[in-house]
């Protein structure tokens, strides 16, 4: 079922989205996420997981108060939904699972 | 405040968004973009924000932010897209002329264009069917010698492999040995087998399937071979081979595995893989014996290729402490960089690593010359399409009058032209199935190397290729005709400001029959030089005499049938074919034994010099008949050495049983030779020494036949060639047919420069055509008046093409002087026995051309000249 699951970059956009608080819109969210991943992160692309986040109900949005700023045009701003918040802690528990099934010694091994 | 420039985003780049977006969306995603653009013009510059700009309002189409109405749109133009199509066939078909040299014209420079894609195609498709290509990487050797480069080698010598193996982990490594090569016995039956020694990890690296027998095991016993499966079927036929014995010289090897035949398209061919244990056990495998192995590795799939690299070297610094003058240092060359990619130098090991290559230099050069072909069929497909626009004004004035938008008369034409391109598609294709076998035919490498089979990728790119070149050719007169307003379409064509690129015009037409002359120039004097070699005067008689190798057979059986064969009438032997490149070499002291000379030498019997008619100035042929190199004391010379010692003082008589040392052997002159040339046209004359063949030489005969039927006669020889060697197959070759393969570089490059040359002279006539075309229709009221008041036909056609003869001499000026230097300067000093370049070849280049473009413009001009000017005049 779409929409159960949360791409690794996906559950990235998510966190960031929560992380802004009230300031998460698109440039935002991708500055952010270059200063904390170190990858360059392309607008479009962070542009189309909002809006495919958004589609499964992960994310919420509306438009902001006009500017002067960027032409005149109104910011977009995301929030993160009931649903999404539930898709990040199952995503984080089950990491945290996984983790506390590695043995100590094996990380020795490696 | 601070006054500072302000920029504004690329607003065609803004439109499009707003164009293409959903509404709901326009808003947040031009807001984004201006926001990133201001922030870019303070941190790197305007011009940059502007390309960040648009790629990212063409990043932003996508399928949820673009309306949906866009897509009908799209296909409403498809159907109009149909109607132009109808509209351009008609065109054609109407003016089949003008369409048909515009075919012809593309054709012929597209199939260039095709013959370059399909050869680029088949390098690049080199050593794909790996499963694992993309990770595998062969090891270059870097060397320096006393501080010399010695360049890259593809080879590597077994310790490096083996030391890898050890210090570098999660890496598979194989080495392979150059040229296992031998006759391989089977009861009776002998074949020729050729292949490489190699490791069973080689079959872990490459994708070369098993059908039977275990890749895993197979290669790790030595005496094990692995066939392929037509190695196997020629060997023992039809019976199972797996398990099998052959045996090579004296060594018995095991069939431990059959695998399926290696791919045309890779570069390690071989007939059979021989365990590398077999040699391994008697190889001291030094770090500076790197002549003939190449070493493959194969790194596990998360392996970083730094630290790989950063290991290699640790390796190679440490070994290169122990050796004084030579450094080695190690690279990795990925395996799809090795066909297209760097040249490596490979050491004298044989035909080996380094397999087909092409330096992509040599790519980018070839597809320069075709990007000039194919441009200049495409100025020449905008030309004469604008050079018709007298004709087709009224027809697009209007189309707009009745409402037509400027992109839609743009599309049309564009189609118009692709269209054309097409159907120019479809001659050159015809074209390069003419040329395929001629271009693959040209050398034997190429055969080789290329088989210009068509696949579906190529197909898709020769398509993609005529719908570029459609495109290209077609813009110029798309963006021509849309700009014609429907008022000035039905005034005056003279009025409109289609003289605005003519200097540009007469500019090209200098430029391409520049180009054109300097390609016939150089090919006829390119031609006559090449056969002023062929028939130089070598110093000894080739004619009628045919070489057969021997092939480490012993001659005397041979010479003996042979000599019965009444057509023969002379047979000799020797060591090898001088005349043709081949040199064997000897060092030469006299009296001084500090001053020792390298000499050319030659090991002939007593036959060698009546048969090739050499002329003797002093002394006489062999007495001797030693049966060992070490028995053989007597030397015949060339007067270099005379020159070169000072023997005999200018005296030839007076060498004779004069002792000079060769090779460290005591030897008596026992002749005097006049000077020939024993090695190409293009090496200088120098001391040459003849010694006594001997039975432990390799052996050519040559005989020299006398005969009506030639044909008859070789197969006879064949024949007896059977009853002595049943295995190799009949290698012969004339003298005169040897010298001409010689030089076979030389004839290639004339047939290409050739080649060109005559897709230069379509190319340029066509131009000129549309030139003259375009010239006299502009100027048909002109030459009515005149013809009224009383000009004659001549003066008409002066007047006509007085500026092209200009243009054309202008091109003579620049072409000629240029041909002529280009080979006194750069090519011909290079042969010091060349003969000078003539007049003549110039002058024959530049009357072929000229003729041309005489009947190009004459044929025009003539037309033009005796209209009537009634029919014209009458027009207005």
């Amino acid at each position: 079922m779409k929409g159960t699951n949360l791409g690794e970059f996906e559950e990235l956009v998510l966190l960031t989205v929560a992380a802004l608080i009230n300031e998460a819109y698109s440039v935002a969210i991708c500055d952010e996420l270059s200063n904390h991943t170190g990858r360059s992160v392309k607008l479009g692309v962070v542009h189309a997981v909002l809006n495919r986040l958004e589609e499964k109900g992960l994310l919420k949005s509306e438009l902001g108060e006009a500017t002067n700023a960027r032409g005149g045009k109104r910011k977009r701003f995301y929030q993160v939904t009931m649903q999404g918040k539930t898709a990040l802690i199952n995503a984080k528990s089950m990491r945290d699972q996984l983790w506390a099934r590695i043995p100590t010694l094996a990380w020795k091994k490696m | 405040m601070k006054e500072q420039r302000q920029h504004h985003p690329p607003s065609w780049a803004q439109r499009f968004v707003e164009w293409y977006c959903k509404p709901g969306l326009v808003e947040d995603l031009t807001g984004d973009l201006n926001e990133c653009f201001e922030r870019n013009v303070q941190s790197i510059g305007p011009r940059r924000a502007k390309l960040i700009y648009i790629i990212d309002a063409i990043k932003f189409f996508r399928s949820y932010t673009v309306r949906s109405s866009i897509f009908v749109n799209l296909f409403m133009n498809r159907i109009m897209i149909g109607s132009y199509v109808k509209t351009s066939g008609r065109n054609i078909m109407r003016n089949k002329l003008f369409s048909f040299i515009n075919i012809l014209g593309l054709a012929i420079s597209m199939s260039v264009g095709l013959l370059l894609i399909a050869f680029v195609l088949d390098l690049r498709s080199y050593d794909r069917f790996h499963k694992n290509g993309e990770r595998i990487y062969r090891i270059t050797n870097v060397v320096t010698s006393n501080g010399d480069d010695n360049g890259k080698f593809a080879t590597t010598s077994t310790k490096t492999g083996k030391l890898i193996r050890e210090k570098v982990s999660g890496i598979e490594v194989a080495v392979m040995r150059n040229n296992f090569s031998g006759d391989a016995k089977v009861g009776d039956n002998v074949l020729p087998l050729r292949g490489f020694w190699a490791e069973p990890s080689l079959f872990r690296i490459f994708t070369f399937p098993m059908v039977e027998g275990n890749p895993a095991t197979a290669l790790k016993e030595p005496y094990s071979v692995v066939l392929t499966e037509t190695a196997a079927r020629k060997l023992f036929g039809n019976q199972a081979a797996l398990g099998k014995a052959i045996q090579v010289d004296t060594v018995i090897y095991q069939v431990t595995g059959i695998m399926k035949d290696v791919p045309f398209f890779s570069h390690i061919s071989f007939e059979a893989l021989v365990s590398l244990s077999t040699v391994e056990q008697n190889n001291t495998g030094e770090w500076t014996n790197m002549w003939s192995n190449a070493v493959y590795l194969l790194p596990s799939e998360n392996a970083d290729m730094a630290t790989i690299q950063s290991q290699l070297n640790a390796i190679a610094k440490e070994e290169n402490l122990a050796e004084e003058k030579t450094k080695i240092q190690l690279e990795l060359l990925p395996l799809y960089n090795i066909v297209v990619g760097e040249s490596l130098r490979q050491s004298e090991g044989g035909p080996g690593f380094a397999g087909p290559h092409m330096p992509p230099v040599v790519l980018w050069i070839l597809g320069g010359l075709a990007l000039v072909v194919i441009l200049s069929a495409c100025f020449n497909y905008t030309n004469l399409s604008i050079a018709r626009a007298t004709r087709r004004i009224k027809e697009i004035g209007l189309r707009k009058a009745i409402g037509a938008g400027k992109g839609q008369v743009r599309l049309q034409f564009l189609a118009e032209a692709v269209m054309i391109s097409l159907a120019a598609l479809l001659l050159s294709f015809l074209l390069f199935l003419v040329l395929r076998p001629l271009l693959i035919n040209m050398a034997p490498e190429m055969q080789q190397t290329v088989k210009l089979d068509l696949t579906p990728s190529m197909v898709a790119a020769f398509i993609l290729f005529s719908v570029t070149v459609g495109v290209i050719a077609g813009f110029m007169p798309a963006v021509f005709f849309s700009k014609i307003s429907p008022i000035n379409a039905f005034g005056s064509v003279a009025s409109m400001k289609m003289f605005k690129h003519l200097t540009l015009r007469r500019a090209l037409v200098v430029i391409q029959y520049t180009v054109t002359l300097i390609f016939i120039t150089t090919t006829a004097v390119g031609y006559v030089q090449y056969k002023n070699i062929l028939a130089f005067d070598l110093g000894f008689n080739t004619a009628n005499i045919l070489n057969i190798d021997m092939q480490d057979n012993k001659p005397d059986a041979l010479l003996k049938e042979l000599g019965e064969m009444p057509e023969i009438t002379g047979l000799s032997r020797s060591l090898i074919t001088t005349g043709v490149g081949n040199v064997w070499g000897g060092n030469m002291k006299y009296k001084d034994s500090r001053d020792s000379v390298l000499v050319m030498t030659n090991h002939v019997d007593e036959n060698y010099l009546p048969l090739h008619d050499y002329k003797l100035l002093a002394g006489g042929n062999f007495a001797a008949r030693p049966a060992t190199t070490a028995a053989s004391s007597e030397v015949i010379v060339n007067e270099q050495v005379l020159k070169r010692f000072n023997i005999g003082a200018g005296n030839p008589e007076k060498a004779i049983g004069e002792q000079i040392t060769l090779n460290g052997r005591k030897m008596t002159i026992v002749g005097v030779m006049q000077d020939f040339h024993y090695g190409k046209v293009e090496n200088l004359i120098g001391p040459v020494a003849f010694t006594f063949w001997t039975p432990k030489d390799r052996s050519i005969i040559s005989a020299k036949i006398k005969s009506a039927d030639m044909p008859a006669t070789l197969a006879k020889i064949e024949s007896v060639w059977k009853k002595i060697d049943r295995v190799h197959p009949f290698t012969a070759e004339f003298y005169d047919e040897a010298i001409e393969e010689a030089y076979s570089e030389f004839s290639t490059m004339i047939k290409i420069i050739g080649f060109l040359s005559f897709l230069a002279i379509s190319i340029a006539s066509m131009g000129l055509f549309g030139m003259v075309v375009f010239t006299t229709e502009t100027r048909l009221k002109e030459i009515g008046i005149r013809k009224v008041m009383g000009a004659s036909i001549g003066n008409l056609i002066y007047l006509l093409s007085r500026n092209f003869l200009f243009l054309l001499s202008v091109s003579a000026l620049i072409a000629l002087p240029a041909t002529y230097l280009f080979f006194k300067i750069v090519v011909l000093p290079n042969y010091p026995y060349h003969t000078p370049v003539q007049l003549t070849e110039l002058s024959a280049g530049l009357l072929v051309v000229l003729l041309i473009a005489f009947m190009m413009i004459g044929s025009q001009t003539l037309k033009a000249a005796r209209s009537n000017p009634v029919a014209v005049l009458k027009s207005e």
